[in-house]
């Protein structure tokens, strides 16, 4: 039996989205420029998907610009707004501690070129509190850049609250939203923000396509020059087919959200219950405000990585944010930031289910996971320890 | 799982000489939760100075287990000296390899080893030279 409990890291194409987008990776491979035939078929095929995107957020197809994915889309949306800052002279971007890495890197890099960042604080339970971002906006405020939900822990923040509260402000507000859209109702006009990310293989669209929601009258910074591509704004010759299947996928989420978010929230929620009994473990972020699939959760006096190698072994595909699996010798930046002790965020264990997934999955995980957890408490110096000092 | 060679994943998956020994010769403990290892190693050495048994004890990841477990079948029934030998290298070739970033498990095994002889010679009042047992050489642990 394989469980794939891993859709936060990337879904599986939707069969709907692949029909629609064989055609264009066999006879409609025209390049949207070409002024002949079949170049025009193209460019209308494109539209019309930017079209589909444009609705599903309730944005204007003049606003969507197709990118590589939700990485292109953060780079491109917080550099847009920085250089619209310098113009105005003003340097400062508020942003907070659990980002993703193509919002916190593309920070990093603003700082070495003289901006000044503000990370707020993200509360214990995963959820930003927007009075804490108003604090911090100053005159030099140019961006505030928050995720709609959290990646790692399933958080979903209080965007529209902090929309309303750049928009008294008069500051640019990003919000990457890659593991928000297709998942939770998302409605630009609510959330109020100027820029949104999204990425396509989160929601069962295939790799290496997004989008970037820009309001109307924000001039976008291209990242990639070239030709006259995306208004200009981003140039390479359009990824058509996956552009089409993206619009396919998301159209297909957005129409069957409802359904959905009850089956999914059902199964996570299976998870949470058939977990939270192990002895010494704590279930990450807030258990209301997340995403109807995503479950996160440490277990005392073990390590993440051998936790998902065993999982693996029983044909469970998880994640962890132990270091381990991260390729640093640090934990996950999310659990620490919402103030998880280090030692105890080696013991992580993230799983996210979606639509694809059964209720049966849910209870062969609920039966493996403790398991597997006993097995390696076992021989652990560390959980040796702590039942020493319970007694 | 690419990740780890067959050898990796038997002893990870089938960890040799776990568990703890009750009034045991020797035992050290290395490495610390904040950086996600620690390994335990007890030993019970007999009258002639061998190696009789023993066990270990680890949190971490696939590769400080493995590491962990082939220490102790190197050092099973070997005489103490000798166990001061076993060098992380060894360890690394015993389990056909380890991924660069995670030499430092076989590191910490070599050091479980050592810290686990060198109480067992302080108990003894065995003498020894101090230069064998260098400290801690994990940076990340050291902070």
């Amino acid at each position: 039996m394989t469980v794939y409990a891993d859709n936060a890291a990337t879904t599986k194409l939707s069969e709907t989205a692949l029909e629609k987008m064989l055609p264009f990776l066999k006879e409609n491979y025209g390049n949207p420029s070409s002024l002949h035939t079949l170049g025009q078929k193209a460019k209308s095929d494109l539209e019309n998907a930017r079209e589909t995107v444009a609705n599903a957020i309730n944005a204007s197809f003049k606003e969507i610009y197709f990118t590589s994915g939700g990485s292109e889309a953060d780079n491109q949306a917080i550099r847009t707004a920085a250089s619209i800052g310098l113009r105005k002279g003003k340097n400062h971007i508020i942003s907070s501690a659990f980002e993703h890495h193509a919002v916190l890197h593309t920070l990093t890099a603003l700082k070495k070129e003289g901006f000044e960042i503000t990370l707020v604080k993200v509360n214990d339970n995963g959820v930003i509190n927007p009075k804490d971002i108003e604090k911090e906006i100053t005159d030099k405020t140019c961006l505030v850049t928050i995720m709609t939900a959290n990646n790692e822990i399933g958080t979903v923040q209080p965007v529209e609250e902090i929309g309303k509260i750049c928009k008294k402000h008069g500051v640019l507000f990003h919000t990457d939203a890659v593991q928000a859209v297709g998942h939770i109702p998302v409605d630009v006009e609510k959330i109020g923000c100027d820029m949104l990310s999204a990425s396509a293989h989160k929601f069962h669209g295939p790799k290496g396509v997004g989008f970037l929601y820009v309001r109307k009258g924000i001039i976008l910074k291209n990242l990639i020059e070239g030709g006259a591509q995306e208004r200009g704004k981003r140039a390479g010759t359009e990824n058509l087919p996956a552009i089409i299947g993206m619009a396919a996928a998301l159209k297909e989420a957005v129409d069957n959200l409802e359904e959905n978010t009850k089956k999914v929230t059902e199964m996570r929620n299976i998870l949470i219950d058939g977990l939270k009994g192990i002895e010494r473990s704590r279930l990450n972020g807030d258990r209301e405000k997340r995403l109807p699939g995503t479950v996160n959760m440490c277990f005392e006096g073990i390590e993440g990585e051998s936790l998902l190698l065993l999982l693996d072994s029983k044909g469970i595909c998880a994640s962890s944010g132990s270091a381990c699996t991260s390729g640093s010798l640090d934990p996950s930046h999310v659990l620490l930031a919402i103030g998880v002790p280090v030692e105890i965020a080696h013991g992580s264990l993230r799983l996210t289910v979606n639509e694809y997934n059964t209720k049966e999955e849910m209870e062969y995980i609920v039966k493996c996971v403790p398991e597997v957890v006993e097995h390696l408490r076992s021989f652990s110096p560390v959980w040796a320890k702590i039942k020493e000092e319970e007694k | 799982m690419a990740l780890y060679s067959d050898k990796v994943m038997d002893h990870f998956m089938n960890p040799r000489n776990v568990g703890q020994i009750e009034n045991a010769d020797g035992i050290g403990e290395v490495g610390n939760a904040r950086c996600g290892d620690i390994m335990k190693i007890f030993l019970k050495i007999d009258d002639n100075g061998i190696i009789e048994d023993v066990k270990f004890n680890t949190f971490g990841c696939a590769s400080a287990i493995a590491s962990s477990s082939m220490a102790t079948e190197m050092i099973k029934g070997q005489p103490v000296d000798k166990a001061l030998e076993l060098t992380n290298k060894a360890v690394v070739e015993a389990l056909d390899g380890l991924p660069a970033i995670k030499i430092h498990c076989s590191v910490l095994a070599e050091e479980a080893v050592k810290a686990a002889v060198k109480d067992y010679y302080d108990k003894n009042g065995i003498e020894y030279d101090p230069e064998q047992f260098k400290e801690n050489s994990c940076d990340h642990c050291a902070v």
